[in-house]
């Protein structure tokens, strides 16, 4: 149920790489572990974040949870729709549901994201 | 799964959404059996009771339920309670204490056991607990009992049977809906749930249970109630019957009039950020004017509530406080309790 072209993060957040941006977003078992996810505070366009370091928080009925840069850049762009309906993430949290675009540092690496299969394994084992 | 008072129980079975609304639009069950449940018998188990809770039990007749208060000499609060009177000759009463207190008051009562003649006996292991909560609750309990819970006022109870069982039945709750509550052997407690599974009705965890009580501002052991509370404090002043002796009457005659202490409020949210428990509050000058004690979004209304304790003076209606909600300010606004109340029907 991970798609199989994304890397991810040992926090549970998804990479896309797309052109020269990665966009990135929020795990289906992140948000099944979260559930009920009424709001979720992002990054500002053009704000430098660090991979491994939080960015953002998703909040849900049950408990508030930090958002994990998964890798070194700036801000490109943000979902704002999540601004009106942070509910997108949990219904589709690989496509409509994405949080940011990240413009990767000169030497931004991501060669520390796992797999499908790695991720995949990793929640298993949870 | 989490710990609580000792017994293993679940935040959540599906989403604490669904089944807060469940409750609210429907019905769903919850396993309370980690609830300590006591059983006061003989002559003098009214007078017992009279002396080391805080309402009045004189006036309560047999098939009633009432909300009660136990405090120290100081006035503090060691515990809120359910009273039962059971009726019978020579009378029978029922207790049903937080699962957090169960051994304190237990050895509370045993402490202020001045020669009673009445017995005091703790049969939580033995029994199971389960309330039923929503519009629909009443009516399925046709289906489960030889007697109408429709027939029950609120706050009524009656023994009736589950089967063959003997079971006691109570129309209370800690919702904010209409609803009931049975205590039954505890072999029973599977097949019950197991009936209440089969007629379609949702299960709930504590992650519910505690919006839905925060969303009717019901205190809860532990966030707004503690040995360092009075139940003026809490605005639970109505519990509390000056004119007869009880434990900690003295003291409450003199905080009954004292301004200075912190007084439970509620708070509405302006943006979307949550404030918890333990969250600070601070006014508009930035000075520290109290805690949040608990703090949820309310799947009902779309928007943060809390309860919190507050100086006096920042505690009428309207009042604007900042909680500092993860190191950054959340704008909050006092507000009469309760948040949410079911409609008349």
């Amino acid at each position: 149920m991970n798609p199989k072209d994304l890397k991810y993060a040992k926090s549970h957040e998804w990479v896309r790489v797309d052109g020269d941006t990665c966009v990135v977003g929020l795990t289906r078992f992140a948000v099944d572990q979260l559930t009920d996810i009424t709001y979720i505070e992002l990054p500002k366009v053009g704000e430098r974040v660090t991979g491994g370091e939080g960015m953002g928080e998703v909040e849900s009925v049950k408990a508030v949870s930090d958002i994990y840069a998964p890798l070194d850049g700036e801000i490109a762009a943000v979902n704002d729709a999540l601004s009106m309906d942070a509910s997108l993430v949990s219904r589709d949290p690989y496509g409509e549901g994405w949080l940011v675009r990240i413009r990767p540092a000169k030497d931004g690496r991501l060669d520390h994201l796992m797999s499908a299969e790695e991720y995949t394994r990793q929640t298993e084992g949870a | 799964m989490v710990d609580f008072a000792g017994t293993q129980l679940p935040v959540q079975f599906s989403s604490i959404v669904q089944e807060h609304q469940a409750v609210r639009r429907g019905m769903g069950w919850f396993d309370v059996s980690h609830m300590g449940r006591f059983r006061l018998s003989g002559p003098e188990a009214r007078l017992w009771l009279d002396a080391l809770l805080t309402c009045r039990l004189s006036d309560l007749p047999a098939g009633k339920v009432r909300y009660s208060l136990v405090c120290k000499q100081d006035g503090a609060i060691l515990d809120d309670v359910l009273v039962y009177n059971l009726g019978g000759t020579p009378g029978e009463w029922a207790l049903v204490v937080n699962a957090s207190n169960r051994a304190k008051i237990y050895q509370w009562f045993q402490a202020n056991q001045e020669n009673w003649q009445a017995k005091l006996e703790d049969q939580t292991e033995q029994t199971a607990m389960v309330a039923v909560q929503g519009p629909n609750a009443v009516s399925l309990a046709k289906q489960l009992f030889d007697r109408d819970v429709a027939d029950l006022p609120n706050y009524g109870c009656f023994q009736a049977h589950f089967g063959k069982a003997e079971v006691l039945v109570s129309r209370t709750g800690y919702t904010g809906e209409d609803g009931w509550e049975v205590c039954v052997p505890g072999e029973c407690g599977l097949s019950l749930v197991e009936r209440l599974d089969a007629a379609g009705v949702t299960a709930c965890g504590l992650g519910a249970r505690d919006t839905l009580r925060l969303e009717a501002s019901m205190p809860l052991y532990g966030h707004e109630l503690s040995e360092e509370i009075d139940p003026y404090q809490a605005g639970l002043g109505r519990s509390v019957d000056l004119e007869k002796e009880f434990i900690g009457r003295e003291a409450l005659l003199r905080r009954r009039g004292r301004s200075d202490l912190p007084v439970r409020v509620g708070l509405v949210a302006s943006g979307k950020r949550a404030a918890r428990e333990n969250d600070l509050l601070l006014d508009e000058t930035g000075a520290e004017v109290g805690r949040v004690t608990s703090g949820t979004m309310s799947p009902t209304l779309g928007y943060p509530v809390a309860m919190a304790y507050v100086q006096p003076g920042k505690s009428v209606p309207g009042y604007s406080l900042s909680a500092m909600v993860r190191g950054r300010p959340e704008l909050y606004t006092t507000t009469k309790m309760p948040f949410y109340r079911r409609s008349a029907v």
